[in-house]
């Protein structure tokens, strides 16, 4: 099936969601909703201390107490050898992992996990837990990137030396890695330019804010297995780590994942499901722990506050000549920040011939960076598009026109080396010129900002089960948690190829036992990668179909075609063959070769690039330093939209997430390294009063790589608008904004630094 | 300690339970009474996602007592249909597509339809700073109070046809 | 011969800074092969982390992807995800 079939029946239609009654009615069970009988109360004891050796656990108070059933320490986990596996998609060292979990030796951030208990009742549980005696010997902590990798700094890690550098380092430092990526020749490029912008950008680490916090119930059997119910952006990811971390078999655990309360890449590795586990397999009991908000902030992964300079040469005309990008992320506690993300995506929307990205992989003492949304991405495209920005206002060009006139298209070769295939960048350029929002008049006091963004969107390994029930209707089994409708594409898929109604078909999350592997749900893959396996699973069944009607007509199943839901006989004689529908097919499944079913799992390949461009409009108040967004329009080609709603549904929250990055959101420590604003009160993510409506356009230039054209869509959404937001800002009130958030008292000192320079 | 025995009114039922002083009247609901619509997002009313209406007035269900539900009568997202025909306001939220994740859900169609009962005719203002205790963090609220406004319309409608 | 081009860093610690190596190999597997002959530890060192692109396609299961003579092969890093 090619994706230049003009029409779909189901394809691009807004059905309601299939598990929508049940989210709109309180009945779906998320995380924490699972209730076990004789289950207990886990919860962690963490660190006060952002940096500190652990001399001694004392426990024994705590395990005297009436009702506590079980307290672990590290030493209950497998203490694992540090080293880089490959075995599953991204390269991971499980040790990390497991020290993030539960420290061994040293606490390196505040609210780093010490110890973990269970008992017959949260009060209980919090009274043991206040019994654990810790005795620390409290190190000098560093909290800042720039500080981190200056020499002197305090170690986090006496084994780090940083790779990538030659020759290899010979003492330790807070620099994990180097990672570089070059094009051209840098000198020659910046030899050519006419104009050379220059600047330093900063972005605070921000939260992925997800509603739900973690919540797991775990229980492990006297026999050695072990079941976990818990919200995750994979269950097999939580599987695999879990089995890792204790020192099981893969196949002892089976993990059914609970419906998730949003994710955004933070509940893409384990935090408190080996604990749960640990906990039940001491106290032979179920365990369920979720964690509070607090805990939330302190210890699960922010993505990666950065230190980013870019300098960008031009000609006079516009035409970029040298890109150059220097990047400085924090990685949190331990290695693993998205920098080398951010050197491959910043430039990708342009054609360089000159260009090169340095991005360094910082450790400090904060909470190990997560996965969030399009990683990496964000910060180092708020410092070029910045710059652009800029050097659009110094050379008097359009913004919008200075980016069509450097845009990358197919065969543009991109900073990592590879070509780019088919992309729709320039007709989102095209679509943001056109449209009535880049044309409205602005107040006093206003300004509009442009930013475009790039993600690669992923593929990878999915797997999905089709199966005809005896009346004709279908269950479509996935491995992929719904985080965002997904089960609704997946239906549609299905219904497309059978040619049925939507009605007929019901999506189904399956447990680690009852579906093949699936990569987590992330890298805005699901669509793609897991829609093209229940494409081809709705494929196999067709064939499957044909087979049957074949049969039941006595020809040879190729005289059979599948049209519109119904099996077609091809032989033409002077028997009439009237089309059968999938439900006649399926009452005779029994007679004809038993049960109809269709599984396919791919690793697939053929992800297609995504590019938006986003238009922001903002009043400033000059008195207060105050922003408000007045108007936001993001356009994006998304490949084809299966279910147009919750695809515009995805770049509205994404640019609301990065307006979020842009004017509010930020980490505040104190001088002991601890976090002052653990909270929803105090971490100000954006709430409805804040915002405008968000003007979608989808622009659709179907991937080669996808039967129906999809592309992912998720993480695109978030790239754009730190800067669109800021440059918008700065044109505004005619001061370059180069530091996040840019909060009301941040953008004031800025006005009026302005003011007393002039 | 003694838990105290509480008798309240549930989505419309006479309801009995026990509890220690310091349960908020989330954790009774949820963990007591079985009802785990209501969602603890914070646990202290920054989030909106325990929204339930006490005594008809909106409140986070996290920041009451459970002994404080006494004689009261509190309405969860589990009321808000009646039996399996839906409330407008959960429809238009299904037809608008403004749910992703879902957690916060239940919280904002309990305030949303808060509103509803004291406004039918809200501006697009009065929507956003009526939810602007709840958090959403996946949809940016533009269908959420489009879900809002139009459920508003269509009660306005049927109600000037009834 | 296909074309294999190395990042920078990787370069600097297996062939001496040398960023573009020219491969005759038929097959991905034994392009890492012959490239491992040359350069002792690097197909090691290739395989953890790293993501290949054969021609602009990146291939989550590269073993036995063709490699032809005009082919221009890229190490990247293993690109996840949020």
């Amino acid at each position: 099936m090619g994706n230049e079939q003009a029409t779909f029946r189901v394809v691009g239609t807004r059905p309601v969601r299939p598990d929508g009654v049940d989210k709109v009615t309180g009945r779906a069970a998320f995380g924490a909703d699972y209730q076990l009988p004789g289950m207990l109360v886990g919860v962690v004891v963490r660190s006060p201390h952002a940096h500190a050796r652990i001399k001694s656990i004392d426990v024994s108070a705590a395990r005297a107490l009436p009702g506590v059933q079980a307290v672990v320490t590290a030493a209950d986990l497998v203490d694992l050898p540090s080293e880089v596996s490959s075995g599953g998609e991204a390269p991971i060292n499980f040790r990390h992992v497991s020290l993030n979990v539960i420290a061994r030796d040293k606490a390196l951030y505040e609210g780093h996990a010490v110890a973990a208990l269970a008992a017959t009742s949260t009060a209980i549980a919090a009274a043991a837990a206040a019994l654990i005696k810790v005795d620390y010997e409290v190190l000098p902590h560093v909290i800042d990137v720039l500080e981190a990798m200056r020499e002197g700094a305090p170690l986090l890690h006496p084994d780090l030396f940083t790779t990538g550098v030659a020759p290899a380092p010979a003492a330790a430092s807070n620099v994990a890695g180097v990672t570089e990526f070059s094009l051209g020749d840098l000198a020659q490029g910046f030899a050519e330019a006419e104009v050379i912008i220059e600047r330093e950008y900063t972005t605070q680490p921000v939260h992925q804010g997800y509603i739900e916090p973690h919540a797991v119930a775990a229980t492990f059997g006297a026999d050695g297995t072990a079941s976990v119910w818990c919200s995750s952006q994979g269950q097999f990811m939580v599987r695999e780590y879990c089995a890792k971390l204790l020192g099981m078999d893969i196949g002892q655990i089976r993990v059914i994942p609970a419906e998730i309360g949003g994710g955004f890449g933070g509940k893409t590795t384990v935090y408190l499901e080996p604990l749960a586990l640990a906990l039940s397999r001491q106290s032979g009991r179920p365990v369920k722990m979720v964690m509070s908000r607090g805990d939330e902030f302190k210890a699960t992964g922010p993505t990666s506050g950065t230190h980013v300079k870019i300098k960008l040469g031009a000609k006079r005309d516009g035409t970029f000549t040298a890109g150059e990008m220097t990047l400085k992320y924090q990685a949190g506690a331990f290695p693993g920040s998205p920098a080398f993300l951010g050197g491959m995506t910043g430039f990708t929307p342009y054609v360089f011939e000159h260009a090169k990205a340095t991005c360094y992989d910082v450790v400090s003492n904060r909470p190990k960076s997560a996965a969030y949304r399009a990683p990496g991405a964000p910060m180092a495209a708020f410092g070029v598009e910045s710059a652009i920005d800029e050097l659009a206002q110094q050379l008097n060009i359009d913004p919008l026109e200075l980016r069509l006139k450097n845009a990358a298209t197919a065969g543009t070769r991109t900073l990592y080396g590879v070509k780019l295939p088919v992309v729709g960048y320039v007709e989102t350029l095209e679509a943001a010129k056109a449209h009535p929002h880049y044309s409205a008049p602005l107040g006093p006091n206003q300004g509009r900002g442009v930013a475009s963004g790039f993600w690669f969107n992923i593929g990878g390994p999915s797997s999905a089960a089709i199966h005809v029930n005896e009346d004709g209707t279908v269950e479509v089994v996935t491995g992929n948690p719904d985080i965002g409708g997904s089960r609704a594409s997946m239906a549609m898929m299905a219904a497309e190829v059978l040619g049925i109604d939507l009605a007929h078909v019901k999506p189904t999350i399956g447990d680690t036992a009852q579906i093949a592997y699936s990569f987590m749900t992330g890298g805005s893959r699901v669509t793609f990668a897991t829609g093209k396996a229940v494409i081809e699973a709705a494929e196999a069944t067709v064939a499957q179909l044909r087979g049957r009607a074949a049969k039941m007509w006595k020809v040879e199943p190729n005289e059979v075609v599948w049209r519109e839901g119904l099996a077609h006989c091809t032989r033409v004689d002077e028997t009439t063959r009237a089309p059968f529908t999938l439900a006649q097919i399926a009452h005779q499944a029994g007679r004809t070769g038993g049960p109809i079913s269709g599984n396919v799992s791919i690793n697939a390949a053929g992800a297609g690039p995504g590019f938006g461009t986003h238009l922001c409009d903002v009043e400033v108040d000059p008195e207060t330093g105050a922003v408000k967004i007045i108007r936001y329009t993001a356009i994006q080609d998304v490949g084809r939209a299966i279910h147009p709603a919750y695809v515009e549904g995805q770049l509205q929250g994404g640019a609301v997430q990065g307006i979020g990055w842009a004017l509010n959101e930020a980490y505040l420590y104190d001088a002991q390294g601890c976090l002052l604003n653990s909270g929803f009160l105090d971490y100000r993510m954006p709430v409805a009063s804040d915002l405008p409506m968000i003007d979608t356009v989808l622009v659709e230039v179907p991937n080669p790589g996808h039967p129906f054209g999809v592309r992912g869509v998720g993480e695109v959404p978030i790239v754009p608008p730190l800067a669109a937001v800021a440059n918008a800002v700065s044109r505004a009130t005619g001061v370059r904004m180069t530091d996040l958030p840019m909060s009301p008292p941040h953008v004031l000192a800025q006005l009026d630094r302005a003011k007393t320079a002039s | 300690m003694a838990k105290h025995h509480i008798q309240t009114t549930i989505n419309g039922e006479p309801t009995e339970f026990l509890c220690e002083t310091q349960q908020t009247l989330l954790d009774v609901l949820r963990d007591e009474l079985d009802l785990t619509g209501s969602k603890e997002g914070c646990g202290t009313g920054d989030c909106g996602a325990c929204s339930v209406l006490l005594d008809g007035r909106l409140v986070c269900a996290c920041l009451v007592l459970g002994v404080e539900a006494a004689g009261r009568a509190v309405t969860t997202i589990e009321g808000v249909a009646q039996g399996n025909v839906l409330h407008p306001l959960q429809q238009a939220f299904l037809d608008e597509a403004a749910l992703q994740c879902g957690i916060c859900t239940p919280g904002f169609i309990v305030a949303g339809k808060a509103l509803l009962e004291r406004n039918l005719n809200p501006t697009e203002t009065d929507v956003r700073y009526w939810l602007a205790g709840n958090l959403c963090r996946c949809t940016g609220y533009d269908k959420i109070v489009r879900a809002v406004m139009n459920c508003a319309a269509q009660m306005r409608e049927e109600a000037s046809h009834g | 011969m296909a074309v294999v081009i190395l990042q920078s860093d990787f370069a600097r610690r297996h062939t001496g800074g040398q960023t573009t190596l020219e491969v005759n190999a038929s097959d991905y597997g034994s392009l890492l092969a012959v490239l491992d002959r040359r350069y002792p530890g690097l197909a090691v060192s290739l395989g953890v982390g790293m993501a290949v692109a054969i021609d602009g396609e990146i291939f989550p299961t590269p073993l036995l992807q063709a490699v032809g003579p005009d082919s221009e092969v890229h190490f990247l890093p293993v690109i996840g995800g949020g």
